[in-house]
């Protein structure tokens, strides 16, 4: 479809795999979302350090919860991202699954590696212990170490074209341990603590510990919304600052 | 079927003819079950403990080391273009690879591991766990190694970043490796985790050849 059919007959999401256009649409987004991650910070910060209830057991450590669960949730939530876009690349070809999926793995790694941090952290004071090689840890390391694979490739290649679909498939093969790291704890009998917030018999949390951490979830998804945004402009330019490049260096040949 | 044969032939013929690196991987798989008793002591009590582990890390490193050999050459001469379109579909090509492969580099590996066997102090009813577990986990290793190795073969100076793509997806098949030869008391144990590795073996060696055509494919130029 050309340009002007596409403007005329396509739908908005078509309408945006321009990448001009994608880039004078998110423009309007990035501030405000930006405020509406600090504004739910601030207010979740606040619920979770001050407002909600220390544990009965764990006491106050229990705090280091609303850090470590919205990042492991997080962890699991952009690699669905990048697994999604891969196949936005490999089946419908659009122009910017890539630029999502190139985007978006340096920030599942963040997350992940701190969601390794934080229960590192809270692990000491409450299991005795920095690190077990339990199921959901180990499970989730190996996830640490795809992510950083696929950043690895992603600067190996020199044809982002090129590199983009054939990370999109390595992106889906590696998708099978994102169920692994779901359920490793109703599989083998782990150290970590078992679903505890969607589970079949309902939810087990007080609301008490349930907002502040919804809240803090929210935020951080938000946090991951707006970086992602800004990385996907990011890479955009980059590619037409490349182009322009290259376009200088062969008019000077000529 | 002649077709398929006949890569697999090719395979095995130039990797034994006077270019080829058949035996560099067997070398390397004896010589890391040699520096390990220089690493961590000579005490045979620990080295029959660690034994296991020992030998599946060897046999994981040579494999994985061994990668870039599966589609570089064939890169580089121009066989890829063939492959990709031949009469014979591609993702059995992968396959006939896949069989060549395991056969230059894992049954030499299952031939040796009596030397590793010895040299790490294994007693007999472990070495024949070691064989089992090795026979059952490497067809599953080389064929998740063939999907690191299509993704990267597009890459000039991507040799050592297919082990790294590899090695935590195999994670799952070094666990149930040294689970299978562990615990002689235990016996129970030990048939499961020989199922699972088969399992896992089984359902990469099926799906892995279509996700590396895949891969190959679209490193066409």
């Amino acid at each position: 479809m050309t340009l002007e059919a596409t403007l005329k007959r396509g739908n908005w999401f078509s309408r945006l795999a321009n990448p001009g256009r994608f880039l004078a649409w998110s423009k309007g987004f990035v501030w405000p979302l930006a405020a509406l991650t600090a504004l739910l910070f601030a207010v979740g910060l606040y619920l979770a350090l001050v407002a909600s209830p220390a544990d009965y057991q764990m006491g106050q450590t229990v705090r280091i919860m609303y850090i470590h669960v919205p990042n492991a949730w997080l962890s699991q939530f952009v690699y669905a991202v990048m697994a999604i876009a891969s196949i936005g690349t490999l089946v419908w070809r659009h122009p910017l699954a890539d630029v999502a999926a190139k985007s978006a793995a340096p920030l599942g790694a963040t997350f992940t590696g701190l969601a390794l941090f934080s229960g590192s952290l809270w692990g000491r004071p409450t299991w005795g212990t920095f690190w077990e090689w339990d199921g959901r840890m180990t499970s989730t390391l190996i996830l640490f170490l795809i992510y950083l694979g696929i950043v690895a490739l992603w600067r190996a290649f020199d044809d982002q074209g090129r590199a983009a679909r054939i990370i999109a498939v390595f992106t889906l093969v590696g998708a099978l341990d994102i169920p692994v790291v779901k359920f490793s704890v109703d599989w083998w009998n782990t150290l970590h603590q078992p679903a505890s917030v969607f589970t079949m018999s309902g939810e087990h949390m007080p609301p008490a510990m349930l907002i502040p951490l919804l809240v803090m979830t929210l935020a951080f998804t938000l946090l991951f919304i707006t970086l992602h945004l800004v990385r996907m402009r990011t890479e955009i330019l980059r590619r037409r600052a490349e182009t322009l490049e290259r376009q200088a260096a062969a008019s000077l040949a000529a | 079927m002649t077709a398929f044969l006949a890569v697999i032939l090719r395979d095995l013929k130039l990797a034994t003819r006077v270019g080829g690196d058949a035996l560099t991987l067997v070398l390397f798989f004896v010589m890391v079950g040699v520096i390990v008793p220089f690493a961590i002591g000579p005490d045979s009590a620990t080295l029959s403990r660690l034994a296991p582990g020992i030998i599946w890390i060897a046999a994981f490193l040579s494999m994985l080391l061994g990668l870039d050999r599966l589609f570089r050459a064939d890169d580089e001469d121009g066989s890829l273009v063939l492959f990709r379109h031949a009469a014979l579909p591609l993702e059995a090509i992968v396959a006939a690879k896949v069989i060549a492969h395991w056969l230059l580099t894992a049954l030499p590996l299952l031939v040796a591991s009596p030397l590793l066997a010895v040299l790490l102090g294994m007693d007999l009813a472990s070495w024949g766990r070691t064989v089992l577990s090795l026979l059952l986990g490497t067809p599953g290793l080389v064929a998740l190694g063939t999907i690191g190795a299509a993704v990267t073969v597009s890459l000039r100076r991507g040799g050592l970043i297919a082990p790294v793509l590899i090695l935590p997806l195999s994670i799952p098949i070094l666990i149930f490796g040294t689970g299978a030869i562990a615990a002689a008391g235990a016996a129970g144990s030990s048939a499961a985790a020989l199922l699972f590795l088969a399992a896992i073996s089984l359902v990469t060696l099926a799906l892995a050849p279509f996700a590396a055509a895949l891969a190959l494919r679209l490193a066409e130029d």
